[in-house]
């Protein structure tokens, strides 16, 4: 099941390749899932690296890492002298697959209308063939986190009237269809907590109106903030309601397909996903997860110093948003939003990194680099783009480390993936062979050949 | 009030030192002296000698930079900074009678941060909502200088020029598709539109200089001719004296400016943005027009859908001097780490890859006879990295320009406790001078 679906000299090449490597590889029932990396430095990430090693690909899968073990017969051999193995990262937060052109409307399929919309799912909306794919592949990142809406700003008519904006999904990035792509189809309910802000940005809410503030008076927009948490929770009242009905199997009830979303959230098996920012939203967004007993991740809580305390014991994870970001008032620190993840990490509090945007998911590397520059370890940086981002959301028993029985999402590289001038020889997501091309590297070839 | 303080605060960090010695320094000088180990002599402002070793004249300010790096200070040739937000003057399709200059912000934080990632010289423009924008000005990042003291004195003035989505989007009909009324429709509402727009301004360029050449060949004799501020900045194109920056994304557009300027015998200086630039590099480089781009903003628009990363460095490689540019406050603090992907996409030497934010963009604006690279007699403008400045790892440490100290990320983080106190001290205060019921709701 190759993913080269460019047509092209260079996809016959491979195309021959390929198929060599089916009839070699026939003992391990045709795939070009199976395949032996030899001698590479491994960087698994849940442990330390393994200098000058093998690794045993099968059927997708991890099978062996080791100095010692031999390439079984017959398989295809990647030579892995002088790089390195990491596993592939993942990018917490994007809407890759359902947001081609930002700007074009029609390319867009975040922000559906509807304030409570619980029952709309991001994965079956995902484009395989978004041309964002082979792109963000291309620099090393493997999934993705794809949500339903981007905070208030959807392509939909209702983005910023939205406070459950639908399911978000693990992926994969590359697959010939959205099931091919899925690694779990309700990471989360994705919920924007309602805002004093009045619709016009968070951080101008404390702002008189002359200094860009909300024109509504402070009053109406608390009474407006706190009537929406209402009706989050009698909405969650009334699932719960509803979740008792249906056991029951109460007289007249009736399915619902809202409701029967809310369940598995109920149940504490889907984490809700929470865009809070300030300290006020967060604190609210946690004292809401405690009265009805759900599972939370917090996504791009900018004040969340303020609050670590209280994240780190109740272990409440956080998706913190770029490091390429101005800091939120003119007084602040300029290194703020580069100083963050690193004073996250002294707090104790569980992270992963996410760009919220697919034009720039292929910079995610470069975003917790520049972490690293102003205070985060390194490795932790890292583990940010990796197992952390598995473990928030689920699958890591999946993806997010090199470890013996997860997907073989990974990428080959000359160097450190967090330096940019640095080479991504290869990515392998469930132990294919992505081809690295795009259509970026298309239109190099074209025009840089033009006589 | 709160930005007086702020200011007061970050001059204060600043002093200024007649010589200057920077030592032990991994230099990238972006000279032919390319990249070494050395120090620097910094005198009266400009940079007196450079090399491995450099004698210390007695009383100068020893910077011992081990271990860390020197580039020339970085040039952002698009900015929008310190506009104070009002950088659009769109109520009409030609707008070269306005000038950014008379707008500037000195206390915009912007600049200040800007130099916190090693900014020295930004190119500030117009916006782009029309084919022809407001005139441009080249600043220096002298934090806490007034508005005349940031002006880079001597660089050439500029104009804005923009093709395509922006400025054809003020004569799209309200509500886009059929039926749709053309409320408060602007032309042009097309390509063609815009060309013809350029077109007719300079036709009027055209004969008003002929009226002005023509009066003055007479020995200035009789009435002038009536002076028109929107022809004037482009008569100034005409002859020479000011730069043109044309905002612009597709190669038919590009294509479309070039010719146009041919025919009227005027220079594109650089085409901005210009992200399909590598398809009609061959024409870019035959016009001698520089190109200054973004790294690898993509799929923004749909203008934007054919952007690739390598465009630096195919047009590069076809002759063009390219810069890379952020027109945007959070991306300007980054451009040397911008330059790095000019190495990742279509591999660029390290050295020719920082020239693209260093001496590039000052080829751009007519100003590398003064910034753009360590040598002697130039502006002493010089970052210092604690880093190689082309890592992902590596932050700036010091800012130099015109060889005073600017940005010391050393005395900004030991005076932040300080800077909190006083902050605290000042809401306290004026929470106690405020009566109680003109306080706002809780």
């Amino acid at each position: 099941m190759k993913f080269k679906q460019e047509s092209g000299a260079r996809n016959q090449k491979s195309g021959v390749l390929a198929a060599a490597v089916v009839c070699a590889a026939s003992v391990f029932g045709a795939a070009n899932d199976t395949f032996f990396i030899r001698g590479v430095d491994v960087y698994p990430v849940t442990a330390v690296k393994m200098e000058n090693v093998s690794v045993l690909i099968q059927d997708g899968k991890i099978a062996e890492i080791g100095a010692k073990i031999v390439a079984p017969k017959g398989i295809k051999i990647v030579e892995g002298k002088g790089l390195r193995v990491y596993p592939g990262m993942i990018d917490s937060g994007t809407t890759l697959g359902l947001s081609e052109i930002s700007a074009e409307r029609v390319t867009v399929d975040t922000g559906e209308l509807g304030e409570f919309m619980p029952q709309l799912r991001a994965l079956i909306a995902v484009n395989p063939e978004s041309e964002h794919f082979p792109v963000v592949r291309a620099n090393g990142i493997t999934s993705t986190v794809t949500y339903p809406a981007t905070g208030g700003r959807g392509g939909g008519g209702g983005g910023s009237q939205q406070i459950i904006a639908g399911q978000a999904a693990l992926i994969h990035m590359a697959g010939w269809t959205w099931e091919d792509m899925e690694i779990n189809r309700s990471a989360a309910l994705t919920i924007q907590f309602p805002s004093t802000a009045g619709g016009r940005g968070n951080f101008a809410a404390d702002f008189p109106e002359e200094f860009g503030g909300p024109q509504q008076s402070y009053a109406d927009r608390k009474r407006a903030y706190d009537q929406a948490i209402q009706r989050l929770n009698d909405f969650f009242d009334a699932a719960r309601q509803y979740q008792k009905e249906r056991s029951n199997n109460a007289p007249g009830f009736k399915k619902d397909l809202k409701m029967e979303a809310m369940i598995p959230v109920l149940d504490r098996k889907v984490p809700v996903a929470v865009t809070a920012q300030r300290e006020r939203q967060i604190r609210d967004a946690m004292a809401f997860a405690d009265k009805q007993h759900i599972r939370i991740i917090l996504l791009q809580p900018r004040e969340l110093l303020k609050v670590a305390a209280d994240l780190k014991a109740k272990n409440i994870p956080v998706i913190l948003g770029r490091t390429e970001a101005l800091p939120e008032n003119e007084d602040a620190a300029y290194d703020q939003a580069e100083s963050l993840p690193g004073l996250v990490f002294k707090s104790g509090v569980k992270f992963a990194f996410a760009t919220f945007n697919n034009e720039f998911s292929r910079n995610l590397p470069y975003n917790a680099a520049r972490a690293v520059a102003y205070g985060l370890p390194a490795d932790e940086a890292l583990k940010a783009v990796t197992i952390n981002a598995a473990e928030i959301w689920g699958a890591s028993d999946k993806v997010g480390s090199i470890e013996k029985g997860k997907w073989a999402d990974l990428m080959i590289t000359n160097g450190d993936p967090l330096e940019t001038p640095t080479e991504i020889k290869h990515v392998y997501i469930k132990g294919v062979d992505i081809d690295l091309t795009n259509k970026q590297t298309r239109l190099y070839e074209k025009y840089r050949n033009r006589p | 009030m709160k930005k007086t303080f702020l200011a007061a605060l970050f001059v204060a960090a600043f002093a200024h030192a007649e010589v200057t010695v920077i030592r032990n320094a991994t230099i990238m000088s972006e000279s032919s002296k390319g990249t070494f180990k050395g120090s620097i002599l910094v005198r009266d402002g400009k940079i007196a000698e450079v090399g491995e070793n450099v004698m210390v004249p007695q009383g100068a300010t020893v910077i011992d930079a081990q271990g860390q790096w020197v580039t020339p200070g970085i040039i952002d040739a698009h900015s929008h900074i310190a506009g104070d937000g009002n950088i659009n003057e769109g109520s009409v399709s030609v707008s070269s009678m306005v000038n950014i200059k008379d707008i500037i912000n000195p206390e915009d934080v912007a600049i200040y941060r800007a130099l916190a990632g090693g900014i020295t010289t930004a190119n500030i423009l117009h916006g782009s909502a029309n084919a022809i924008g407001g005139q441009t000005i080249v600043l220096k990042m002298r934090w806490g200088k007034d508005a005349d003291g940031l002006i880079f004195e001597g660089a050439k003035p500029g104009i804005k020029f923009a093709l395509g989505e922006n400025p054809k989007r003020a004569g799209n009909p309200v509500g886009g598709g059929r039926g749709a009324q053309p409320l408060n429709a602007r032309y042009p509402a097309t390509r063609m539109g815009v060309e013809d727009v350029i077109r007719e301004a300079f036709n009027e360029a055209v004969q008003y200089k002929a009226e002005w050449d023509a009066w003055e060949k007479g020995g200035k004799q009789g009435i002038p001719p009536r002076k028109d501020l929107k022809l004037e900045a482009l008569k100034e194109v005409l002859e020479g004296k000011r730069y043109v920056h044309a905002h612009c994304y597709r190669s038919d557009e590009i294509l479309m400016l070039i010719r146009v300027a041919d025919d009227y015998g005027f220079k594109i200086r650089t085409f901005q943005h210009v992200l399909e630039g590598y398809k009609v590099a061959k024409e870019i480089a035959a016009h001698g027009a520089g190109a200054s781009t973004f790294s690898d903003w993509w799929s923004y628009k749909a203008e934007a859908w054919d952007a690739i990363p390598y465009n630096a460095a195919v047009m590069a490689k076809k002759g063009v001097v390219v810069s890379l540019n952020s027109d945007d406050a959070e991306l300007m603090r980054r451009l040397n780490t911008e330059a790095a992907k000019a190495m990742k996409y279509g591999g660029m030497s390290r050295e020719d890859a920082l020239a693209m934010v260093t001496i590039n963009p000052a080829k751009q604006l007519g100003v590398d006879n003064r910034v753009g690279s360590i040598e002697v007699g130039k502006d002493a403008d010089i970052v210092i990295f604690d880093k190689d400045p082309l890592s992902t790892f590596s932050k700036v440490q010091k800012v130099m320009i015109d060889g005073s100290k600017y940005f010391d990320r050393d005395s900004e983080v030991s005076a932040r406790p300080m800077k909190e106190a006083s902050k605290q001290k000042m809401i306290d205060r004026e929470k106690a001078d405020q009566p109680a019921q003109k306080r706002r709701p809780q």
